[in-house]
C-alpha cells in the first residue's frame, strides 16, 4: 500500500501527533480513541496525544520520536494547516527530517468546531487521519525556493494611516512609493476640526506629517493618481499607477495661487469637494490651504478653457515664465517594482440620504457630522463659524447617533467612532455657539484611553443626552414652539416616553462603509473582502495587518472602522511587517511548483494555452514542456489537464491526492 | 485494519468528499469552524491549492471508491488566486457531468460552488444542502455496483488496492 520506490530502508515509520487544543478538540473528539486508532493504522509507529502540540513541549515530542523511533513521516491532526503548517514543519526539520514529510489533518476548524455530536466527529477524524497517514506515505523531500526581494515598498491612500506607514519605511531607509487618489494627501483626518479625546486640533498634528511626506527623500509621492495594475507575487511586485492630469507641471508650481487670483471666473462657483460642497472653488484651485502637495489642479469639466477652447487663459499669464500652467497635459502611466504593498485605502461616510425620515437632504438644517466638521473647521468655508444654511446661530442641536450603524437595515456593525466624534462635535457646537446639545444615542460606547473621561467632562458640561433612537425628523410643528424649528421625535427609553425635541440644527452620525470600489481594489491586489466589504485580515488576532496574499498589508479604516490611534498603530504594524520581509532580503516561496516528466511529455501542449504565467514553453529540441520553475506559481492547473500524466506537482502529487481520497473513504 | 464501514453506524448516511481551494473555500471552511457554525459530519475536506488543481480522475476516484457525493470548492469568478484556476474548473465539471451522466451518476452529486473566504457560511449551508440532496437521491454505491460495468473507467486508477468487500459491507 505504499509507493514502492519508498526512500528509506524498513518501509514507512509514520508517527501520528494528536492535540486537545486545550478543551478545543478534546471537548468533541474522544482523543484516545482517535490516537489508539491511529496507533493501529499499517505503517503507524508511534501514535500520542498531547493538550496543546504547537507548544514547545509539544513540538518537542515529535523531535525527540523522530531521533528515538527513527520516524520518516509525521502526521500531525491539530488545527487547520494554514495556522500551524509551518509550526509543524520546524518541529520535523528540527529532528533531522525534511520539513516536507509532514501532513497535517485539521480536526478543529474542520471537524470539533463544526459538529457538535462526539461520535461522529470521532469517526471523522478518524477518516480524515487515516487518510493524511496514507498521503504521508508518498510525500518526498524537498527544498524551499528561494528568492529575492525587491526592496521598495508601494503604499495605497495618502491618509494618516498611509502617511504613517510610508514614513515609518522611509525613515528606516526604505523607498516607498505613495499613491493618493485625491490632488492632495490627508485624507479624511485633514477635514476634521479637532480630534477627540484630547482636543487638539488635526491640522497642527497631520500638518507636519504630510509636509514630511512631501519634503523626503525616500517618498516618491503621486497624488491624483490611482493604481491600475498589479502584476508578480511577494517580494516581486510590478506595478501599473496612472496619474491623472491635473493640467499643471508638478515639478514647476511653487504654490503661489496667483493664477486661481487671476481665473476668469471672478467669483468662486464650483461646489467644492473639500468641503463637501458646503463652500465654493473656481475651476482652478487648491484643494484646501495646507495641501500637499501645494500644487493647483485645474478641473476641466468646469474649465472654460476646456469647454470651449476660448478663454482668455489668465491663468496661464498670471503664471508667467514659470510655466507651471500645461493645458496639453495628459495622463500618464509608471511602472514600479515593490517588495511589498500596504493598502491604506480609507473608508467612505454612510450616505444619510438612504435613512429618508431623518430628512438628510430634505431639510436643509439636517448635516452630516463630516459636514459639521467642515463648519467648525477654522479654514473651513464658514472660517469655523457654526452657522445654519442661513447664517443664524443655531440655538438647540440635536446630534442623533449610529445613523447607518448598529442598524439591521444598514450595517449591523458599531462603526466605533461615532459616539466619539459626536460627544467632540457636541463640546465645540457648545463651545462655539453656547447652544443646547442633545445627543441620541443606542448606547454610548467609549472603550479606549481616556475616552470615558471625555463622556464625563460632557456631561458636566451640561450636554444633553437621551436613549433612545430617532424615529423620525420633521418641519410638522405640533405646537408653537415647534414652529420654524426641526422637530425630533424619540422614545426615551429611560424616561419611558416619546418625545419631541424641535432644535434648529440636526446632526447626523454618519456610520464609516468601505470605500465604494472596495471590491475593485480587493480584486486588483487579489485579497478577500469580509461579507461586509472591509479588507479582510490574515487572521483577525495573530495577523491583523497581513493579508491571504503574501507581501500585501493592511492600515487604517480599510481592514475595519477605527480610529485615528488605531489606523496609526496598524500602519506602524503594517510598515514593520513589510519591513521585516524586505529586510531579509529574500525569501522561501512554497516548493509546490509543477514539473514536466519529459519521458512521458507528449509534446501534445495541452498545458501551454492552461497556464495564466506563461511558465510553461516547449523546448524546440525535444519538442516536449518544460516549465520554469521560477515563474510557477504552483496553481496545479496543468498538472489537472495533462492527458499523458506528465505533468506533476510537488506537494500536491496525484498519487498523494489518491490516497487522500482513498483514506477518506475505505478503512484500510 | 478491522475493516469496519465507514460513517455513522445507524442508518445510511451519504458520504461527501470535498475539494476546496485553498485560498477561498478552504479559508472559508476555517472561518465556519472559528465561527462554530454548525454542519453535518458527512463531508471529507480534501485541501488543493486551486479547484483548477482537480483533475476529473480525482471526482471518479472519489465515486469509485465509495463516495456518494463530490464538492468542488473554488474563488468566485474573477477571484482566483491563479487567475483564472476556477474557470478551468468550472470547463473540467460541465463536460464531467456529461460523462457522469452517461455513468448513471446524477448531477446532484457532483457540484462546483463558488465560496470566498469570507463565506464561512455559505461552506456550512452548502454542505448542508449537498447532504440533504445526496441523502435523497440515496446511496451511490459504485463499488457494488462496478462489477457490472465495462471497467474502462476505473482501469486509470494508481493504486490497484480497492477493497470493495469493505466498501460493500455498507
Amino acid at each position: 500500500m505504499w509507493p514502492e520506490a519508498y526512500p528509506t530502508d524498513g518501509g514507512p515509520r509514520v508517527g501520528v501527533y494528536v492535540c486537545h487544543c486545550g478543551t478545543n478538540i478534546a471537548g468533541v473528539v474522544d482523543i484516545r480513541r482517535l490516537t489508539d486508532y491511529a496507533a493501529r493504522l499499517p505503517g503507524v509507529v508511534v501514535a500520542r496525544d498531547y493538550k496543546y502540540m504547537c507548544s514547545d513541549p509539544g513540538q518537542e515530542l515529535i523531535k525527540k520520536d523522530i531521533e528515538e523511533h527513527r520516524l520518516n513521516r509525521v502526521v500531525v491532526a491539530a488545527c487547520s494547516p494554514l495556522l500551524h503548517e509551518h509550526t509543524f514543519r520546524a518541529a520535523t526539520a528540527a529532528g533531522g527530517l525534511n520539513p516536507f514529510y509532514v501532513q497535517m489533518v485539521s480536526v478543529r476548524e474542520l471537524d470539533s468546531w463544526v459538529h457538535d455530536d462526539p461520535g461522529a466527529a470521532t469517526r471523522k477524524a478518524q477518516d480524515l487521519v487515516r487518510a493524511a497517514v496514507q498521503r504521508v506515505m508518498f510525500h518526498e523531500p524537498l527544498e524551499r525556493r528561494r528568492v529575492p526581494v525587491h526592496p521598495n515598498v508601494l503604499v495605497v491612500g495618502g491618509g494618516i494611516a498611509g502617511i504613517h506607514a510610508a514614513l515609518t519605511l522611509a525613515n528606516a531607509g526604505r523607498h516607498v512609493y505613495l499613491v493618493e487618489r485625491e490632488p492632495t494627501i490627508g485624507g479624511h483626518m485633514a477635514k476634521f476640526d479637532k480630534t477627540f479625546p484630547t482636543l487638539d486640533c488635526a491640522a497642527c498634528i497631520l500638518t507636519p506629517k504630510m509636509t514630511a511626506v512631501r519634503a523626503h527623500p525616500n517618498i516618491t509621492l503621486w497624488t491624483y493618481a490611482e493604481v491600475e495594475k498589479v502584476d508578480g507575487f511577494v517580494g516581486n511586485y510590478t506595478v501599473t499607477v496612472k496619474r491623472r492630469p491635473r493640467y499643471v507641471d508638478e515639478d514647476l508650481c511653487v504654490g503661489c495661487l496667483e493664477c486661481i487670483q487671476a481665473c476668469v471666473y471672478k467669483e468662486a462657483r464650483v461646489p467644492d469637494e473639500f468641503n463637501l460642497g458646503l463652500g465654493r472653488r473656481k475651476p482652478i484651485y487648491i484643494p484646501f490651504p495646507q495641501a500637499v502637495p501645494q500644487v493647483v489642479v485645474i478641473d476641466p469639466e468646469t474649465c472654460i478653457e476646456f469647454k470651449s477652447g476660448r478663454c482668455k487663459k489668465t491663468c496661464v499669464e498670471a503664471c508667467g515664465d514659470r510655466g507651471a500652467i500645461n493645458l496639453k497635459q495628459t495622463e500618464t502611466t509608471e511602472q514600479i517594482e515593490v517588495g511589498a504593498i500596504i493598502l491604506a485605502t480609507g473608508f467612505k461616510t454612510f450616505d444619510a440620504r438612504r435613512i429618508p425620515y431623518y430628512g438628510y437632504g430634505t431639510y436643509p438644517n439636517v448635516y452630516t457630522a463630516l459636514e459639521v466638521e467642515r463648519l467648525i473647521n477654522a479654514s473651513g468655508p464658514t472660517g469655523g463659524q457654526v452657522v445654519l444654511r442661513d447664517g443664524r446661530e443655531p440655538e438647540r442641536v440635536g446630534i442623533i447617533h449610529c445613523v447607518g450603524s448598529r442598524d439591521t437595515n444598514y450595517n449591523v456593525y458599531c462603526s466605533r467612532v461615532c459616539c466619539m466624534y459626536s460627544i467632540k462635535l457636541a463640546h465645540l457646537i457648545r463651545e462655539r455657539t453656547g447652544a443646547e446639545v442633545y445627543n441620541f444615542y443606542i448606547d454610548i460606547r467609549t472603550p479606549g484611553k481616556g475616552f470615558e473621561e471625555f463622556y464625563n467632562r460632557a456631561l458636566e458640561e451640561g450636554i444633553r443626552f437621551v436613549r433612545g433612537k430617532v424615529g423620525q425628523v420633521s418641519d410638522w410643528a405640533q405646537t408653537p414652539e415647534e414652529q420654524g424649528k426641526l422637530v425630533i421625535q424619540v422614545e426615551d427609553t429611560l424616561a419611558g416616553m416619546v418625545r419631541r425635541i424641535p432644535v434648529d440644527m440636526v446632526v447626523l452620525s454618519v456610520g464609516l462603509e468601505p470605500q465604494a470600489d472596495a471590491e475593485e481594489v480587493r480584486r486588483l491586489f487579489n485579497i478577500s473582502c469580509s461579507t461586509e466589504g472591509w479588507f479582510l485580515e490574515r487572521h483577525p488576532k495573530l495577523a491583523p495587518v497581513s493579508t491571504f496574499t503574501d507581501g500585501i498589508f493592511l492600515a487604517g479604516a480599510c481592514q475595519g472602522p477605527k480610529d485615528i490611534p488605531d489606523a496609526v498603530a496598524q500602519a506602524g504594524a503594517a510598515a514593520a511587517e513589510a519591513l521585516a520581509l524586505i529586510d531579509a532580503g529574500s525569501i522561501e516561496l512554497e516548493p509546490n511548483t509543477a514539473y514536466v516528466v519529459e519521458d512521458d511529455c507528449s509534446g501534445c501542449k495541452t498545458c501551454i494555452p492552461l497556464c495564466p504565467y506563461n511558465a510553461i514553453t516547449v523546448v524546440a529540441e525535444t519538442a516536449k514542456a518544460q516549465i520554469t520553475e521560477a515563474l510557477c506559481k504552483g496553481c496545479g492547473v496543468c498538472v489537472a489537464a495533462c492527458p499523458s500524466g506528465s505533468i506533476r506537482q510537488h506537494l500536491f502529487e496525484d498519487e498523494q491526492i489518491f490516497a487522500e481520497i482513498q483514506g477518506v473513504l475505505v478503512a484500510s | 485494519m478491522e475493516g469496519e464501514p465507514v460513517g455513522p453506524r445507524h442508518g445510511w448516511e451519504p458520504t461527501i468528499v470535498a475539494f476546496f481551494c485553498n485560498w477561498c473555500t478552504y479559508t472559508a471552511a476555517d472561518l465556519a469552524g472559528t465561527s462554530r457554525l454548525k454542519y453535518p459530519p458527512n463531508a471529507r475536506i480534501i485541501r488543493v491549492m486551486c479547484s483548477g488543481r482537480v483533475d476529473p480522475q480525482f471526482v471518479v476516484e472519489a465515486f469509485a471508491q465509495g463516495a456518494d457525493g463530490v464538492l468542488i470548492g473554488g474563488c468566485h469568478p474573477g477571484d482566483c488566486h491563479y487567475t483564472e484556476g476556477n474557470y478551468k474548473a468550472l470547463r473540467r465539471v460541465i463536460l464531467l457531468r456529461r460523462m457522469l451522466r452517461q455513468l448513471g451518476i446524477e448531477d446532484g452529486r457532483l457540484r462546483l460552488e463558488w465560496i470566498s473566504a469570507s463565506e464561512g457560511e455559505k461552506v456550512a449551508r452548502v454542505i448542508r444542502e449537498m447532504v440533504q440532496a445526496v441523502r435523497e437521491l440515496g446511496p451511490l454505491d459504485l463499488p457494488g455496483r462496478r462489477a457490472g460495468w465495462d471497467a474502462e473507467v476505473l482501469r486509470e486508477a494508481p493504486t490497484p488496492t480497492a477493497p470493495v468487500a469493505a466498501a460493500d459491507g455498507r
